[in-house]
């Protein structure tokens, strides 16, 4: 194992990560479900989710499906809905800035919301390294797969209508997510910003921008309120 | 077990699309080198995208929501065990969601 990228880093990953595996099968097997739905084959499905590997974007696509498939729409919309995770690959930049070659773009390909999020807390605790992110991102890609293929077969005998309390288990991952993230009351301003402008810019925008939107409100507003509390200070 | 020409074409689409933006902002921030404003923002953008994506999707959820969401954040801060968070919030979602 190379420097920056140990064993026992992926080991943790992939023992941490299951967690939040109870989250990504309901959520997997959905997307398999509606898959077969548009008239995906089992090995159309599989392939989605092996390499495009992003279901807020693959169900937002499947919602859209048409015969011939509508290959600029898709792709926009995966472009699109997974600009957060731009945002997110710079934050853990002292984990990534340590690899090379395979070992960083595969830590790229497997970094979705939930193991970066679990990387954020590590890497903010002086803890392990990126293969971290690697051990957990691999475990929920594998989960992933098979949920999503384990859907596809179901989705004949498989009824969740669209309120079940299965699809909330998505959200209460954020929701966990978000309340572990609380550092004190500095947290505070940077929030509430990025609360009132997401839900503002949902309200007019169509599509998931308004998650971006509301992270850089919401960290702008952090930075200016440092400034301004500690004005000699920069950055 | 069929592949479909314009079905294969719009998965490398969406999966070159997606790649871009996982490795894209990483790849821009390592040779680009960005101000030391954009670099103090990084601290806080983990809070602020997940609350982003809490908040409006909870503004339109119902009592199942709410009460799971407030469920799942106390269990969160009591135990610090995400499973445990997960777990118990989507299981008092689901008593709510059977009372109603």
């Amino acid at each position: 194992m190379a420097a920056g990228f140990t064993r026992a880093a992926v080991v943790a990953g992939m023992r941490q990560s299951l967690a939040l595996q109870a989250a990504v099968v309901p959520f997997a097997l959905v997307c398999g479900i509606v898959a077969q739905g548009q008239g995906l084959s089992l090995l159309e499905a599989g392939l989605m989710s092996a390499v495009c590997y992003a279901g807020s974007a693959q169900l937002l696509a499947l919602g859209h499906w048409a015969v011939p498939a509508p290959v600029v729409a898709a792709t926009v919309a995966a472009f699109i809905v997974n600009l957060r995770l731009a945002l997110m690959g710079p934050v853990i930049a002292p984990w990534l800035d340590r690899v090379r070659g395979w070992r960083l773009w595969a830590s790229l390909f497997l970094m979705a919301d939930q193991n970066w999020a679990l990387a954020v807390r590590e890497m903010s605790a002086g803890r392990f390294d990126a293969g971290y992110l690697f051990g957990s991102g691999a475990v929920m890609w594998v989960v992933w797969l098979l949920g999503t293929l384990a859907g596809h077969a179901m989705a004949s005998s498989l009824h969740l209508p669209p309120g079940h309390p299965l699809f909330f288990a998505a959200l209460a991952v954020f929701v966990a997510i978000v309340a572990g993230m609380w550092r004190g009351w500095g947290d505070l301003v940077p929030w509430a910003v990025a609360a009132l402008v997401s839900f503002g810019v949902s309200r007019v925008m169509e599509g998931t921008l308004y998650i971006v939107a509301g992270a850089l409100a919401g960290a702008g507003a952090g930075v200016v309120r440092d400034r301004v509390r500690h004005p000699g200070q920069r950055a | 077990m069929t592949l479909d020409p314009w079905v294969l074409l719009a998965i490398v689409g969406m999966s070159v699309a997606t790649y871009a933006t996982r490795a894209g902002g990483y790849v821009v921030f390592r040779f680009v080198k960005p101000p030391p404003v954009v670099r103090a923002m990084l601290a806080y953008i983990p809070g602020a995208l997940f609350v982003s994506y809490v908040v409006p999707a909870l503004a339109v959820g119902g009592t199942k929501e709410w009460v799971g969401a407030a469920a799942t954040v106390g269990l969160m801060l009591a135990t610090r065990q995400l499973a445990v968070a997960i777990l118990g919030g989507t299981g008092v979602a689901w008593v709510v969601w059977s009372f109603s």
